[in-house]
This record gives C-alpha cells, sequence and structure tokens, in this order.
C-alpha cells in the first residue's frame, strides 16, 4: 500500500505560487482560505528560498491527538482526513499543527471559528467518491480517480512533489545525486563569499 | 656519594617518573582535540549545507513572506503545538482527573469520618440576616455560570474519551457543538459576575490574625474547637483570593481564546490555553470542597445562601465575631 507524501524541493521552487491558485480552483476553496501557500525564508536577499507547505498528512498526527470530537482518521493511503458533519470549530488542530494547515471560515461574530478546511490531498472526505456532498464540502477527489494532487501536477518547476512516498523519495535522491551529493556546488563555499 | 644519597636520588626520579607518566595518561588522550582544532574546523565548514541557515530559520519558526495573507500564513513551522499537544493530552489530561476524583474521594472519606459539623446548641429560633437577596442573586449566578462551564469545559477535554462511546459521534458533535457554544459565550458573562462578587467582598476578606487561629485549629472541621471568625472564616478568604488570583487568570485566559478575531498567534493562544485548563483544574478541585461545606458538611449552613437569614446559634459557633458585629450595630429587625 503507497504512503502518500509531499516534497518541496528548496532549489526547485521559484515562489509562482501556481500550486496555491490550482488548488484554490480545483476545489473551489472557500473565500480567504488557501489549503496551500508558498512562504519564502530571506526573502530579497541572496541565497532566498521557497517552500510550499499545505497539510503534510502526519504519520502521528496533532490535529488528530488533540480533537475533541476525534472528526480525523488516516486513509489506508496515508492520507489524514477529517469529517466536516463531526468536526465542532473548537480550532484545537490548528493549535497543535506544525504546518499550519488547519483554517476555518468566519462564522459569527468575534471570528467564531466554522468548520475546519485543510488540504486533503485531493482525496476528498468521508462522503462517497466525488458525489455531491463531497464535492461540495472537501473538493474534488482527484485520488479516486487515479490521479495526483493537483498542486503537484501543476508546479512549474516539479519542485513540489506528490505521490508515495518510496518513489518520491527516489526521485529526490537522484535529483540531489545529479547536483553532486550536496544540495550545492562543490568549493563554491570556499570560492565565493555570498 | 653515600649509600643514604644514592637511594633518595632513586627515590627521587621514580617519584617524578610516575608523576610523569600519570600527567602523560591523564593529557594525551586529550590531544585528539587539538587535532581536530587546527585540521577539523576547515573541513567542517567547507562540507557544512549552505541551506543550514534557511533550515535553522525554518526549524526555529522564523517569519518569512508569503502572498498568501492570514493568519502566520508566513510562518513554515510552529513547534509550539507540539508542546501543548503533549502537555494537555498528557499529564494535564491523566493529573487533572487523578486531582478531581481525589478531591472527591477524600471528601467522601472525611464525610464517612466526621460526618456532618453538627451544631453545638440547639437552635434558638432566632435568625439573622446573613446574604442578602442580591448577595444570594450574586452568589447563585456565578455558581451556576461557574457549574455550566465547567461541565462543558470538562466536555471537551474527557468527551472524546468519555462521551463518545455512550453517544456515538454525530451525537457528541451535537453536544459539543452547543458546549463550545455555551462555554464561548457564557465565560465573559461569569467574569462579570466573578468581578462584581471580588469588588462587593474585597474588604472582609483581607487576611486577619484571628484567621491564623482559625487555621491553627482546622477551622473547627477536625476536633472540637470553634475558632472565632468574621463574616468570613480563613477558609472562605482562601477561596476568595483564589479567586482573586487563579479565578482572574482564569478570565482573562478564556478571552484570549475567546476572541481569535484579534488575530493572537498561536503561541499566545496555547500559553493561555495551559494557563486556562490549570487554572480550571485549580478552582474546579477547590469548589467541589467549597461545595462540600456548604452543604452536607455543616449543619445549618445551606440555609444562610438560600433564605438569606442563619439561625443565631449557626452564627455564634461560625462566625462569633460577626455576630457580635450585628449585636452592636444598630438592629435590624429580625424574621
Amino acid at each position: 500500500m503507497a504512503r502518500m507524501k509531499f516534497l518541496c524541493d528548496a532549489e526547485r521552487c521559484i515562489e509562482c505560487n501556481a500550486c496555491v491558485t490550482a488548488c484554490k480552483n480545483e476545489h473551489e476553496v472557500p473565500w480567504g482560505i488557501n489549503r496551500r501557500r508558498v512562504v519564502t525564508i530571506d526573502d530579497g536577499i541572496p541565497g532566498e528560498k521557497s517552500i510550499s507547505v499545505a497539510c503534510m498528512h502526519c504519520s502521528d498526527a496533532p490535529c488528530q491527538a488533540v480533537c475533541p470530537v476525534d472528526c480525523f482518521y488516516t486513509t489506508d493511503d496515508g492520507v489524514v482526513l477529517h469529517d466536516k458533519d463531526i468536526c465542532i470549530g473548537c480550532g484545537y488542530c490548528f493549535y497543535a499543527c506544525p504546518f499550519g494547515a488547519p483554517q476555518y471560515p468566519q462564522e459569527g461574530a468575534f471570528g467564531a471559528r466554522g468548520k475546519m478546511d485543510k488540504c486533503t490531498f485531493c482525496a476528498g472526505g468521508p462522503e462517497e467518491d466525488n458525489s455531491a456532498a463531497e464535492v461540495e464540502k472537501y473538493g474534488r477527489n482527484r485520488l479516486a480517480e487515479g490521479k495526483l494532487p493537483l498542486c503537484a501536477e501543476m508546479c512549474s518547476t516539479k519542485a513540489l512533489i506528490a505521490g508515495d512516498g518510496d518513489i518520491v523519495a527516489d526521485l529526490f535522491r537522484s535529483r540531489v545525486v545529479r547536483r553532486g551529493g550536496r544540495p550545492d556546488n562543490w568549493g563554491w563555499a570556499t570560492a565565493y563569499k555570498d | 656519594m653515600s649509600a643514604t644519597a644514592t637511594m633518595n636520588n632513586r627515590k627521587k626520579t621514580s617519584l617524578w617518573a610516575m608523576l610523569i607518566i600519570v600527567l602523560a595518561i591523564l593529557v594525551l588522550p586529550l590531544t585528539g582535540y587539538l587535532y581536530v582544532h587546527f585540521t577539523g574546523t576547515d573541513t567542517v565548514a567547507e562540507k557544512s549545507n549552505p541551506r543550514a541557515d534557511t533550515w535553522r530559520q525554518v526549524r526555529e519558526g522564523n517569519k518569512g513572506y508569503s502572498a498568501v495573507k492570514g493568519q502566520e500564513t508566513n510562518v513554515l513551522i510552529e513547534g509550539a503545538g507540539q508542546n501543548w499537544r503533549q502537555l494537555r493530552n498528557g499529564p494535564i489530561a491523566t493529573y487533572g482527573a487523578w486531582l478531581l476524583s481525589g478531591v472527591l474521594v477524600i471528601l467522601a472519606a472525611f464525610y464517612l469520618w466526621r460526618g456532618e459539623v453538627k451544631l453545638n446548641h440547639p437552635r434558638t429560633g432566632k435568625t439573622v440576616e446573613r446574604w442578602t437577596l442580591n448577595e444570594r442573586r450574586l452568589h447563585w449566578t456565578t455558581a451556576t455560570l461557574f457549574i455550566l462551564l465547567a461541565i462543558t469545559g470538562l466536555s471537551l477535554l474527557y468527551g472524546r474519551f468519555a462521551l463518545i462511546p455512550l453517544l456515538g459521534y454525530p451525537g457528541f458533535s451535537a453536544y459539543a457543538t452547543a458546549a463550545k457554544w455555551i462555554h464561548n459565550v457564557l465565560g465573559p458573562v461569569f467574569m462579570v459576575a466573578l468581578f462584581i462578587i471580588l469588588m462587593k467582598w474585597f474588604k472582609n476578606n483581607l487576611f486577619t490574625k484571628v484567621d491564623i487561629q482559625w487555621f491553627k485549629d482546622f477551622g473547627g472541621m477536625i476536633g472540637d474547637k470553634h475558632p472565632s471568625a468574621g463574616k468570613f472564616n480563613g477558609g472562605e478568604k482562601v477561596w476568595f483570593w483564589t479567586l482573586a488570583t487563579a479565578g482572574v487568570a482564569l478570565c482573562f485566559s478564556g478571552l484570549v481564546l475567546d476572541f481569535p478575531n484579534f488575530g493572537q498567534e498561536r503561541f499566545v493562544i496555547i500559553v493561555a490555553h495551559l494557563i486556562h485548563i490549570l487554572t480550571a483544574m485549580l478552582l474546579m478541585a477547590f469548589s467541589l470542597g467549597h461545595i462540600y461545606i456548604g452543604t452536607i458538611g455543616t449543619e445549618g449552613a445551606l440555609e444562610g445562601m438560600t433564605t438569606g437569614h442563619v439561625d443565631v446559634a449557626w452564627a455564634e459557633q461560625h462566625h462569633d465575631l460577626w455576630l457580635k458585629e450585628l449585636e452592636q450595630a444598630p438592629q435590624k429587625p429580625r424574621q
């Protein structure tokens, strides 16, 4: 059985935000919510690096552990999904998640949280695959159609890779080997100062 | 050279030899550090990952730039959540349950051992007013809110283990939605009620010398002594100051959690949540004791807070100084 993983190659990501846009369009994500985002470290400084991040579908998911109503479940593919019919919008998964994946539509006064929304690895929710209810609540279920997450499919530099963890790791390893064993070029650190 | 001189020389030589050998044993193994110090640094620097600084920044949760605007969207990793998860799901949930059930067991055992603290003198039939109607309204409003907040709060912490097996997932979800709403809406109301209490009874709850003796005699709960007390005894004062400290912290941390519209960061929320849950546990444990003493623990105590009046015999036994004050003050019509 596959174990689905995301990997973002920081040496390739050019911060084009195509992944963000693709995701928003594919799933008709509500206004104000972005299931994926690109973060740039040292923006504008030589050596800046960008990484695209969304729910990482953790093995021992913190969101799952702290949920008071136990609405999360992990699929056989290792994808962490949640049931919006059970979710009470308490915000605990957002407190616990290291990646800032869970988000909430604002519902009512004082920023009261609605039902949590997050990346589904394009795998929908507990409803019947690609039923109207599933698309409405969670967006398209591409995995059920034999397709991989659209963010990775649309990535212009193939920096973002999604799929079975073993294949993703092999792909990345072959890249690193071609680059010269280290994610840098040998001697550059000695020869050049920045 | 004499024979003794030769012996001395030999002794000296062997002593020095021993010292040098011991020194060498101590120092020689350390030369590796020197070797690495002079030869190792450059190679290590050359082989170090130039991305190390980037990943260090990511790991430390430094803020970057993100075109996606929103709550902390420019942070890649916030590590505090993991600590929060471990504390909440681990020691806090475990010891919290032990604390509350432990207090209940201790109170039950105490009741079995001591029984109700009875009135020593028969009721006189004369009563004095202990709590006015407004004071009683204030007390019972706060108490009702406290119990509702305690039940709904505990449901969010322990409901997953205790209530899902009973109500099922959809059933508990419906209950938890209501519990969350009640908790969020009634929290600020409780805060207002608590602050009125704190202001109203502040002066009566300053500790005096009388309270020291009260504590030495265990408030008359253990033994047959009847320590003196004013309107509030030492135990009531401790409860008051617990509310004035832990209770206030509970309220303010609750506000941080209740109003996410101000965009407070996760670290602040997590710290507030830990303060909230710890102070709540403390107050719930304390409130069990307060409820016990005010109801089945003491004969004639509850009627003060229900009817507003207590028997003079009760007042004499538990709050003698307060009764004296009342008698010296211009008389109010008694019931």
